[in-house]
């Protein structure tokens, strides 16, 4: 055996495709489903830059085999709000783009979760996201930004 | 203004296609086969009879058309080792094959076998006669700054301090890692990929092939950084992905791994500063003489222009009428070093901004006020002999720095916290430094960059340049520079995506220069399409330059309306090569950083507490994207000085994973607070110079000074890891 | 390559009692797929508890025991408000582990079972008294976490055993401490971790990354154990001198963690006896 079927429900849609037993969630969203949003920074678990929802939880889809993916929900940075984007941009929370998407989707789940960061600082919660342009000023202004309109919302 | 980045929504929301998300039909992945030792001589390449060779491409120098060289400043690095390797994964072979998993076992099946020969780690050595590898000393580039006479002035002196310094190599840690596609489009060989210099690529393509310009063309992919990783090395990645594309007779993509990234591409250059520093009882510098050492790797590459910028700006903003300045950038059998952010400078500034600490330590002066009986003034000259012009008052920059860190109270504070508690110690460090905007020298004299600006029939403007947006937000400065000039909505400018066959070539996207340099020939390429449109009534702007434009197509139709723009040096700005006398950058970015920290006597672990980063870069143009460049340069600048270990083992990087070369992640800073003073400089638009490299000065000797007044130490060495500082401090409680 | 998917617990134990030698059960993957592209697959086998999740993911508190099941990851026990209530050094470990990716990833069970000397998760459990059920087809045995290792990577779960919970006894403890030392503030491998406990028992000081398994500091315990005082960071590296063996690697010193883990030590020590002193 060295294809399956893999069924996900991703970003809202069921979908299915043979994809090779050894695919990483990563290499399927990006090489099987088309999704090149989510991008490959360490393949080790270390950067961030492929953190997807899994479950409703942030992981990084480099450390998850598509396998264990069969039949979950998954969310990649394809189904953010334009709204969303939006107030990122403008804070400052982009530069190169390539650790970007993992951080909209740690702060996407943040802003579902804020009761998270009665545990811990933002700067904690998203120590999981390395980004070597930023300096994060400009990303946690961002996702503050996101925080207060949540909160408005609420 | 800040125009919000015109490309930032592609990139939030993953649309921005970078070149491994591009699907090729056809394409074959490439990997390279690479040298398991330093230095030695090629007896065989093994293939496993267990792999099935017949589908894979495999190239090797023979395959090479023309020069076997990546093209640069020399001509000495081969693009794959013919006989001769000098560095450990230095390229021997290239393959290809269609399957992913079956190209990574065809990399794992192939054995290099080489004689080895004893490989030089030691810059510092003199090497001995077997160890020559380049001339008759090894020295790739040597420059002496000479000013005044400082050896009658250190016969003379009552006091002369002298200090050593060090700093250790750097990995730039882009998150998007190199690669490059590779196909023939009829005649043509199209390279596209990560890159800052697609015309310097152009160039080493034509060489390596031995063909006209034409026949190539190179496109640049949205950039996942670059801090100067993609300046040169993309060179090799496009070669090689050109050869296996060629001999193929299909599409190749060659994507580096992070691993394979960390271990084989450029890095910052190791460096030892040597300080000797004549002063009178007052603190006044009256001479010094600086000599400068750059481990350069196995081949030349960029290391002479480093060294450049080095020794430039290894005095620091001090005013001294005798000065020696002598730099050396030599070969090591390392992978070569080369362009990162900064490009020299932050090694040598590193040095004479603790050297000021450690000669203050030494009169029992205030770092602050012996700072401020040194610092240049306007009108005075730096070693070169240049004239300081920019207009910025130096003493007042450093004050409000200091108030705005706060540092009198600090300091108060700290003396007692530091005798009361048991194991944090706090300190505050400053550094004031400048950096050199543009290319050094004539450098932008002999790119003779140009531009073009065109008016389109439906009254929208398009620029076409070869500057790349690596995330620094090169797209959005250009249009909103042309915006304002034009006063049209920048959203409305066209930038184009620098091609080779559809963009001039105006220099490469490096050295603090597009928004500078290139952004000054876009505006006067603006005003120039104003006067062309100007139908007596003066030059139109807004809503009339629109409107003129379009009647211009509407009377010429089908007209090219196209103005070209070159670099022109300024009148009376002079540059000497040889004697490195006279104007060495067009204008100078000016700047004092000021850090906090608090140190855990326990771990040995640095905390940044606070820092302040206050500048003077001509006028602000976009003030997020500015504040962006600053904060990430002290980002990377604080990983430099504290985190950031390049560990070595034959020669090149061992510790290649993220999980063990450690840059800051956003638990590891504090707020980077930025400041602005604004001063409209002549050699930008709008009053702009150059802003991107200037914080990656600051934050080493800022934070270290710190630690030192934390710690009452004079630490001369970075990167300050725990593990260093406990050895320093030698079980001292 | 091989990848099986058991349908129950019990299927899984079947699998593993007819594939042993080949198959690695896989949890959280946070350890088994780093760099997965560099690893050669064809050799590889998995035993993929994924599906496993909904049945064995939530931790529960007993009577006597806090039950932290086969698929329980540290995100679990950030999130359960009574179990970091009563489990500070849980949540400590937990939220030092690395950050949310890795959290709502990484299991406990998988911590133990990888047997990294550098587990983060590892000494807080040990230093809580933790007991390991290991079951078979054959039967299910518990063993004491801090009997749980033999040597590097080694251990006396036989491999057709899971680790199938993690028992957590309740205990009033008079004080309990963890600090990790990494590379970076957050999200950074342990260069060496320490977790204190006292309770009835006695004193637990655990350490990891400072020998080939994570282990406790017999000698400094019984020292502590027996009311001794703690004067100089010299006397505390003298005491942890009979357990420890710190080792030169990729990040870290043997110098660094054998002298940062005796400061650290010696000063919450200090503190702690200041406290106990005052009352």
């Amino acid at each position: 055996m060295s294809h399956f079927d893999l069924t996900l429900e991703l970003n809202g849609k069921k979908v299915t495709r043979k994809i090779p037993l050894r695919s990483r969630l990563l290499d399927a969203l990006r090489y099987d489903f088309g999704l090149t949003g989510t991008k490959e920074g360490c393949g080790e678990g270390e950067c961030g830059a492929c953190t997807v929802l899994l479950s409703g939880r942030p992981v990084n889809s480099c450390l998850v085999l598509a396998r264990q993916a069969e039949g979950c929900k998954v969310e990649t940075v394809e189904s953010t709000s334009t709204e969303t984007l939006r107030r990122l941009n403008a804070t400052g929370t982009s530069q190169c783009g390539a650790c970007t998407p993992g951080i909209v989707m740690t702060a996407r789940w943040l802003c579902d979760n804020p009761q998270t960061l009665d545990l811990m600082s933002l700067r904690e919660f998203m120590s999981g996201n390395l980004c070597r342009c930023t300096g994060y000023d400009g990303v946690l202004s961002g996702i503050e930004c996101l925080l207060d309109q949540e909160e408005g919302e609420s | 203004m800040s125009l919000d980045r015109v490309d930032g929504l592609d990139k939030l929301s993953g649309k921005s296609a970078f070149v491994d998300d591009l699907t090729v039909p056809g394409c074959l992945f490439g990997g390279t086969i690479r040298s398991p030792v330093a230095r030695g001589r090629i007896r065989k390449i093994h293939f496993s009879t267990a792999v099935d060779w017949s589908d894979f491409v495999i190239v090797d120098h023979r395959d090479i058309p023309g020069s076997n060289e990546v093209a640069l400043i020399e001509s000495d690095q081969p693009a794959l080792a013919s006989t001769n390797v000098r560095h450990l994964h230095e390229p021997v072979l290239l393959l290809a094959h269609s399957k992913l998993h079956r190209l990574r076992e065809g990399l794992r099946s192939i054995r290099v076998e080489i004689e080895a020969a004893p490989p030089l780690f030691d810059v510092e050595a003199q090497p001995t006669k077997e160890m020559l590898q380049h001339g008759s000393d090894n020295v790739f580039k040597r420059i002496d700054i000479r000013k005044g006479d400082p050896a009658s002035v250190f016969a003379k002196a009552s006091r002369v301090i002298e200090g050593t310094y060090r700093t250790g190599s750097q990995e730039h840690v882009y998150l998007e890692t190199q690669g490059m596609i590779a196909h023939q489009e009829g005649e043509t060989l199209v390279v596209r990929g990560s890159m800052q210099c697609p015309y310097y690529i152009l160039d080493a393509l034509t060489i390596a092939f031995d063909r006209p310009k034409e026949r190539f063309r190179v496109i640049q992919c949205p950039l996942g950084g670059g801090f100067g990783g993609k300046e040169e090395y993309p060179s090799v990645v496009a070669i090689h992905a050109a050869l296996l594309a060629e001999k193929a007779g299909r599409p190749v993509k060659i994507i580096y791994d992070r691993q394979e990234d960390m271990a084989v591409t450029t890095k910052r250059h190791p460096s030892r500063v040597r300080h000797r520093t004549a002063v009178d009882d007052d603190g006044i510098i009256l001479a010094m003489e600086i000599d400068i050492l750059f481990d350069g790797g196995a081949y030349v590459t960029l290391s002479p222009v480093v060294l450049s910028r080095g020794t430039l700006h290894a005095t620091g903003p001090y005013r001294c009428d005798h000065v020696h300045v002598h730099g050396e950038a030599k070969l090591t059998n390392s992978p070569p070093y080369g362009a990162f952010r900064g490009f020299g400078a932050p090694q040598t500034l590193f040095a004479i901004e603790r050297h000021m600490d450690v000669i203050a330590r030494d009169l029992g002066l205030d770092p602050g006020e012996l700072r401020r009986r040194n610092l240049l003034c306007q009108g005075d000259t730096l070693a070169t002999g240049q004239k300081v012009q920019d207009g910025v008052d130096l003493t007042a920059l450093l004050a409000r720095g200091e108030e705005l860190a706060g540092v009198s109270l600090a300091t108060q504070e700290y003396a007692a916290f530091n005798r009361s508690h048991p194991y944090l110690r706090r300190g505050v460090g400053r550094a004031t430094f400048y950096h050199g905007a543009g290319f050094t020298g004539s450098g932008e004299t002999h790119l003779a960059s140009e531009v073009w600006v065109e008016g389109l029939a439906d009254g929208r403007v398009r620029l076409l340049t070869a500057q790349t947006d690596m995330g620094q937000g090169t797209m959005t400065i250009l249009a909103q520079i042309a915006g304002e000039t034009l006063s049209v909505d920048p959203r409305s400018i066209e930038v184009v995506t620098p091609d080779t066959s559809l963009v001039p070539n105006s220099g490469p996207t490096v050295a603090s220069r597009t928004a500078m340099v290139v952004g000054k020939l876009i505006e006067d390429g603006c005003r120039e399409l104003q006067r062309i449109l100007d139908s007596g009534s003066g030059p139109p702007s807004g809503k009339d330059f629109q409107n003129a434009l379009e009647l211009h197509h509407r009377e010429n139709p089908g007209d090219l309306l196209r103005v070209s723009r070159s670099y022109q040096t300024p009148p009376g700005q002079n540059w000497d090569e040889v004697s490195y006398q006279g104007d060495a950058y067009a204008c100078y970015s000016w700047a004092a950083h000021l850090a906090h920290v608090e140190v855990d006597l326990r771990t040995f672990q640095v905390r940044v507490t606070d820092y302040v980063a206050l500048q003077e870069v001509g006028r602000v143009l976009n003030e997020v994207l500015a504040r962006g460049q600053i904060q990430g340069g002290v980002a990377q600048g604080l990983g430099w000085t504290l985190l950031e270990e390049v560990i070595l083992e034959n020669g090149a990087m061992k510790n290649h994973q993220m999980m063990n070369y450690i840059i800051p992640g956003s638990g590891d800073l504090s707020p980077i607070r930025v400041f602005f003073e604004e001063i409209p400089s002549p050699s930008g638009p709008g009053g702009a110079k150059g802003i991107g490299e200037l914080p990656l000065d600051g934050p080493a000797p800022a934070i270290i000074n710190a630690v030192c007044h934390a710690l009452s130490a004079s630490i001369r060495e970075i990167p300050l890891t725990p593990e260093v500082l406990m050895e320093f401090l030698g079980g001292k409680e | 390559m091989r990848v099986l998917t058991p349908s129950g617990l019990d299927h899984a134990l079947a699998l593993l009692a007819e594939f042993e030698s080949s198959l690695t059960p896989l949890a959280g993957g946070t350890d088994l797929l780093v760099s997965w592209p560099h690893q050669n697959s064809d050799e590889v086998g998995f035993l993929d508890l994924s599906p496993l999740r909904a049945e064995h993911s939530a931790p529960r508190l007993e009577q006597d025991a806090l039950v932290l099941s086969m698929l329980t990851t540290y995100w679990d026990v950030i999130a359960s408000e009574e179990v970091r209530t009563e489990f500070p050094l849980l949540l400590a470990a937990a939220l030092k582990v690395g950050a949310v990716q890795i959290q709502s990833a990484g299991t406990w069970a998988g911590n133990i079972a990888n047997g990294s000397p550098a587990a983060d998760g590892v000494p807080v459990l040990m230093a809580y008294g933790a007991e390991v059920v290991l079951r078979s087809t054959r039967g299910e045995v518990r063993v004491p976490l801090d009997r749980y290792y033999l040597g590097y990577k080694q251990s006396v779960r036989a491999l057709d055993q899971l680790i199938v919970e993690i028992r957590v006894p309740r205990r009033k403890r008079e004080i309990e401490w963890f600090h990790k030392v990494g590379a970076r503030f957050a999200q950074a491998i342990s260069k060496l971790g320490v977790a204190v406990t006292r309770d009835e028992t006695g004193h637990r000081v655990v350490v990891n990354s400072v020998a080939p398994t994570v282990v406790r500091c017999r000698a400094l315990e019984d020292h502590l154990d027996q009311g001794g005082k703690i004067e100089s960071v010299e006397q505390v590296r003298a005491l942890l001198s009979f357990d420890i063996a710190p080792i030169d690697d990729i990040r870290s010193t043997s110098r660094y963690r054998e002298s940062v883990l005796s400061r650290l030590l010696y000063f919450y020590l200090r503190k702690a006896n200041l406290r106990k002193a005052n009352g």
